[in-house]
């Protein structure tokens, strides 16, 4: 069947299944790798995108649903090749070790601070408990969170690293 | 944040040791890292593997044809496709054989019994439901201790000569000198555990993708490993593929913690598949599959026993271990050591008599045995004895802390010879534990139990509160050529510096990051060495026709051995550069000081060259001493003198409420002593990570099996991980003792948090609810039938 959306800004329409998983369909039909793929049973996060603003699980998803709407993924997050704040508190922070959950983290992590821009802990805790990650204990990722809370608009200049 | 001694490269980086942030993050933040599953080759197809739902039945018939009808299907392959090829079987890395696609009977739920290759996942899956299987079912084995009984079915009938189901005894230490003196002991404590199957589970499972190009006769395959080259020489001896023509890609890892060591049948799938149809196969399996079939972790039943003074000074530690390996003996350690390093059990202590014996039996339930960020069963070793002495402590009425500071080794025993025959390198363990001690509030938060179990036990309140304490000491970097090998490969690693004439350089490195942040603490070591800024450094890995051979990232080896690489090859390129810098200040090399990347002329500072100057000059035509080479590259293999000795004293606060059994992890301190830190903050996040390890084995994972062999662990449904609601904000502490063998004095830590904390979570909760032992994983339910008095699980799920 035809599906057409919007992904990253950009319309895109292919002819898919019609039990095809939007994680998929992003990943096989799009070549949007970034966007990954860990559980059967919708429990560790990692293929978390953002439809129409909302964090959503891209397995728990047919592409098919997602016609007509607004996908992002991480590969939408970075404008102009710099880094969106959640993206640098993951790196200042290090939020990451071999950057499997990350994307699903930082979608997740976008999705909190966009409805509530300065969350504390317990509330970070809880919106990325959906989000499984094997290698950082969460610790770095909270930290990470908190660090973009705390720098909306980025690092200022006086904190300037390579990224 | 980095120490102030180290100079800071233009871009802000420590040049050397410090914290920096890692450079393999700007991929994977923007999700451009390539996972397997990322690769995608023109014309590739893919594939799915048919497992057997039953775990012991004798296969007396598959129908493939419907499969084969199927439009889309390509190709589907059996163990009689196999056999043909002598590929049916494949050894494992401990000299047994693992059988890829099943000839003759499945041996546990989830075996490969046929593989299917199609022009898109969905078909290869739809395809398998179209195979039709004969099984004639078999009973099963499943709880080790009734694996040796006389009536047990028998695993491995394909075994010339087998009549049983035990594979082999090994012992550590002097079995008759501990009965002697705990025969004399005033105070003996036996205590039988159960450290459960548990599974590494990263986030990532494994895959591969083959491709062999029939013109040329290379195979390249892309998969999931912690082992590149070790995989590539395996892959020639067993397939007779010439090894030139194998080109092993692990590009990035989701993860591995010892899951990605050994070979899996469907990596093979793959590359037969990729034969059979001239085109690339993909194969990734799901999560079910990951848990179902490949390496376990743990699965030890102890019968430990503690002999001590009546004031609580040890005496004698001996262990009675039965090791359950599953269907196939696939356990990657060094071939010496069957039982992996598990007789370092003695811990941190000193004994007069240490005697440890394990039995392993085959049941019939997915092979493995050593994952899970394990190093090689210490983390089994280290659970048993920080038990037992937990359970001294409970015997004898004394404080656990004031019982291993008693006990714990003294600096000046090092090097300290157990009586396992383990060498460590130094320490200074009362210092860490004090570091610990001191961090926690270790006599104010015994202060607060005390009142809050007066109030439990005037009924006013249903919650406990436990502080339980863990000392480890880990024996990694395998290892010495003279002692290890895996499969008769010595483990030893290789590494290659090239410095290009603009002073930038290229690291090749044989280990394989799965998330450790090789790319940047390999970069810090160069830099360390030879004053080059970090972000000159390019670290290559992960591709074994572009780097040298070595064994792999495990055992948390990578800095204990390739780290110690990286430092000699780049201590010869500078014992070289000061050759071109005294050619080029036409002085005598033995006139020059080395500082920060410059050698210059002893008392005259500012008569130097840089390193980048002479990289520039061994490239040029500047004339060179007689038999010196021009160019600025050196190789190194370094093996291993001996192993290093991580450290480290842990303390876990846990609130319980005895009503329900609910535990919930207050605070972890967590003080760990790796030798100097490389990237302070890579070693706390490898810190981090395995603290949640130990607090998800501890209180929720568990692989269980019904008695029929029916895997309950089979999703994350099932096997539960931890996440950010159970895993508290860790508070850590340091102490650096170098190692004096390693050129750089560190000893590793991707595991010691692994190893060393689940004792301190488990001795957390028991002294919270006052019972002595109790089996992990410590759930509500676990916790509350403890405190109605069965504490002890097996490992079957039906009561």
């Amino acid at each position: 069947m035809q599906v057409k959306m919007t992904v990253n800004g950009e319309e895109r329409e292919a002819d898919v299944e019609a039990r095809m998983l939007l994680v998929h369909y992003l990943r096989d039909e799009l070549g949007l790798t970034g966007t990954h793929w860990g559980c059967d049973t919708s429990n560790c996060g990692t293929c978390t995108v953002a439809v129409d603003g909302q964090a959503v699980k891209s397995c728990t998803m047919l592409a098919a649903m997602a016609g007509g709407r607004d996908v992002e993924t991480v590969e939408g997050v970075a404008v102009d090749g710099q880094l969106d704040p959640v993206q640098e508190g993951f790196m200042r922070e290090h939020g990451l070790q071999c950057g499997f959950c990350t994307p699903g983290m930082i979608m997740t992590a976008r999705w909190l601070l966009a409805r509530d821009p300065d969350p504390d802990e317990a509330t970070i805790r809880e919106a990325i408990s959906g989000n499984l990650c094997r290698c950082t204990g969460y610790e770095n990722i909270v930290r990470a969170v908190r660090w973009a809370a705390e720098h909306p608009e980025g690092a200022t200049d006086a904190e300037e690293v390579s990224a | 944040m980095t120490a102030t001694d180290v100079p800071i490269s233009a871009e802000g980086n420590p040049i050397g040791f410090g914290r920096m942030h890692r450079k393999e993050d700007a991929r994977f933040l923007r999700g451009a890292g390539t996972y397997v599953d990322d690769v995608n080759l023109p014309g590739m197809l893919h594939g799915a593997i048919l497992r057997s739902p039953i775990a012991h039945a004798r296969i007396t018939g598959i129908d493939t044809s419907a499969a084969e009808a199927h439009p889309k299907v390509k190709a589907v392959i059996t163990g009689e496709t196999l056999e043909g090829l002598g590929l049916a079987w494949m050894p494992t890395l401990s000299q047994d054989t693992q059988s890829v696609l099943c000839t003759d009977k499945v041996r546990f739920q989830g075996q490969e019994v046929a593989f299917v290759i199609a022009e898109d996942k969905y078909s290869a899956r739809d395809a398998l439901q179209l195979i039709d299987v004969d099984y004639e079912p078999l009973d099963a084995v499943v709880d080790a201790k009734h694996a040796l009984d006389d009536d047990a079915p028998i695993v491995r009938d394909d075994l010339e000569g087998r009549t049983d189901n035990h594979i082999y005894d090994w012992e550590a230490g002097d079995a008759a000198k501990c009965d002697e003196v705990f025969s004399n002991a005033e105070v003996v404590v036996t205590q039988e555990m159960l450290y459960p199957r548990v599974h590494p589970a990263p986030m990532e499972t494994c895959g591969s993708v083959a491709s062999m190009d029939p013109i040329s006769g290379k195979l390249t395959i892309w998969t999931t490993t912690q082992a590149p080259h070790a995989h590539r020489t395996l892959y020639a001896l067993v397939a007779g593929l010439p090894e030139h023509k194998i080109q092993v890609i692990s590009p990035d890892i989701g993860g591995g913690f010892g899951n990605k060591v050994g070979i899996y049948p469907g990596y093979v799938c793959s590359i037969v598949g990729s034969i059979v149809t001239g085109k690339p196969v993909k194969w990734m399996e799901d999560r079910s599959e990951n848990l179902m079939s490949t390496s376990f972790a743990r699965d030890y039943h102890m019968t430990g026993s503690i002999a001590a003074t009546k004031d609580g000074k040890i005496l004698g530690l001996k262990v009675d271990v039965l090791a359950d390996h599953g269907a196939f003996n696939g356990v990657a350690q060094p071939t010496k050591f069957p039982a992996g390093f598990f007789h370092i059990f003695t811990g941190s202590y000193d004994y007069d008599a240490a005697h440890c014996n394990v039995t392993a039996v085959y049941t019939n339930k997915a092979p493995g045995g050593v994952a899970y960020a394990c190093s090689f069963r210490v983390t089994e070793a280290v659970y048993l004895v920080e038990r037992m002495i937990d359970c001294l402590a409970d015997e004898l009425g004394m404080d656990p802390a004031e019982l291993r500071m008693k006990n714990l080794l003294k600096p000046e025993q090092f090097p300290y010879t157990t009586p396992t025959g383990w060498e460590y390198d130094s320490g200074d363990y009362p210092r860490a534990l004090e570091e610990a001690m001191r961090i926690a509030g270790y006599d104010d938060l015994r202060a607060e139990q005390a009142e809050v179990r007066r109030a439990y036990e005037a009924g006013e309140s249903s919650k406990l509160m436990g502080i339980g304490i863990s000392f480890f000491t880990e024996g990694v970097g395998a290892g010495p050529r003279k002692h290890m090998d895996i499969l008769g490969l010595g483990m030893a690693d290789g590494c290659e510096l090239r410095i290009h004439p603009t002073g930038k350089a290229v690291v090749r490195l044989s280990v394989q990051s799965q998330g450790q942040g090789h790319e940047t603490t390999f970069a810090q070591i160069i830099s360390h060495e030879l004053g080059i800024p970090p972000e000159d450094i390019d670290v290559v890995h992960g591709d074994t026709d572009n780097t040298p051979f070595g064994l792999g990232t495990y055992g948390s080896r990578s800095t204990p051995v390739s780290g110690a690489a990286a430092a000699v090859v780049a201590r010869r390129v500078k014992d070289k550069s000061r050759i071109i810098a005294a050619a080029a200040l036409e002085c005598s090399p033995d006139d020059l000081e080395w500082d920060h990347g410059r050698w210059f002329v002893k008392g005259d500072p500012d008569n130097a060259k840089t390193i980048q100057d002479i990289a520039m000059a061994a490239h040029s035509s500047l004339e060179l001493p007689e038999g010196v080479e021009g160019h600025l590259d050196a190789t190194a293999v370094y093996d291993p003198p001996e192993l290093t000795y991580p450290f480290g004293a842990y303390i876990c606060v846990t609130d319980v409420d005895a009503g329900t059994g609910e535990v919930k992890v207050r605070r972890f301190i967590a003080v760990d002593d790796c030798g100097p830190r490389i990237n302070p903050m890579i070693v706390e996040g490898q810190v981090h990570g395995g603290v949640a390890d130990g607090i998800g084995m501890a209180l929720m994972e568990v692989i269980a099996f019904e008695r029929d062999g029916t895997n309950l662990g089979g999703s994350f449904m099932d096997y539960l991980l931890p996440t950010s609601m159970e895993c508290p904000s860790y508070e850590l502490g340091e102490t650096v003792t170098p190692s004096p063998h390693h050129p750089l004095g560190v000893k590793g830590v991707g595991e010691s948090a692994t190893v060393g904390s689940p004792a301190a979570v488990v001795n957390s909760v028991l002294d919270a609810i006052g019972v002595r032992a109790a089996d992990m994983p410590l759930t509500p339910a676990a916790v509350w039938r403890a405190m109605q008095g069965s504490p002890l699980r097996t490992d079957l799920a039906l009561e």
